[in-house]
């Protein structure tokens, strides 16, 4: 079980450690990153301050391991690492980051792609936006 | 008996995130029925997974000791 799930936001110190670690895989020429940030939607008048994250983990993760092991299979990479946040996640901050790696760009592009909208139809994450009066609705992913 | 998580939105009106429910001769829809009439979760677009996998909302699996079943809202991650 690869740890994806990280208690607050995701800093920008942990994306450059990241990339840092790759520097020593010398097959890999290309990554690709996405990062998600929250917006400050304003939304009736109120403006969202920030998304309470929580996840269920239990099913989460085979579902995160089904969904690596399908990428592996469908392109040709060296290296691919998915990470949400959980909990208090303030607008502007990063909440999810995927980080894919492999000899050329063109496969990069298309996993990316295909890792960030499965991750966000298929895995058991929920959030709940906060507005900066207190009240609160609940975040649905358009599909 | 058998474990009920709830989760997001669904949690919030349960007021809890789990409870301990009978299963003698209980299917997964008898269930959710039982739940909708305490919560009135047809409020909520309700995913409903059985020990982690999900299953139709009207699935006549019959639940057993140590199940656990979770009403999941929309998913949000992203």
């Amino acid at each position: 079980m690869k740890k994806v799930f990280i208690n607050g936001p995701i800093t920008p110190e942990f994306i450059a450690n990241s990339i840092e670690k790759h520097q020593t895989k010398h097959s890999i020429g290309a990554h690709n990153i996405f990062l998600g940030q929250v917006r400050a939607d304003v939304i009736n008048d109120k403006t969202v301050a920030g998304i309470d994250f929580t996840c269920y983990e239990e099913m989460a993760h085979p579902i995160l391991d089904d969904i690596r092991e399908k990428a592996f299979k469908t392109f040709n990479l060296t290296c691919m690492h998915i990470y949400h946040s959980l909990g208090e996640i303030k607008a502007g901050e990063v909440c999810f980051f995927v980080f894919v790696s492999a000899k050329h760009s063109k496969e990069v592009y298309a996993a990316t792609e295909y890792l960030v909208n499965i991750v966000k139809k298929k895995v058991p994450i929920f959030g709940k936006e906060i507005f900066e009066d207190e009240s609160h609705q609940w975040k649905v992913n358009k599909v | 008996m058998a474990v009920i998580k709830y989760f997001g939105a669904i949690a919030e009106v349960t007021n809890c995130n789990e409870e301990q429910i009978a299963v003698s001769d209980l299917k997964v829809s008898d269930c959710l029925a039982l739940l909708n009439e305490k919560y009135n979760l047809n409020q909520f677009d309700v995913s409903v997974a059985l020990n982690q996998n999900l299953v139709d909302r009207d699935s006549t699996i019959k639940l057993s000791d140590n199940d656990e079943i979770a009403l999941l809202p929309p998913f949000a991650g992203g």
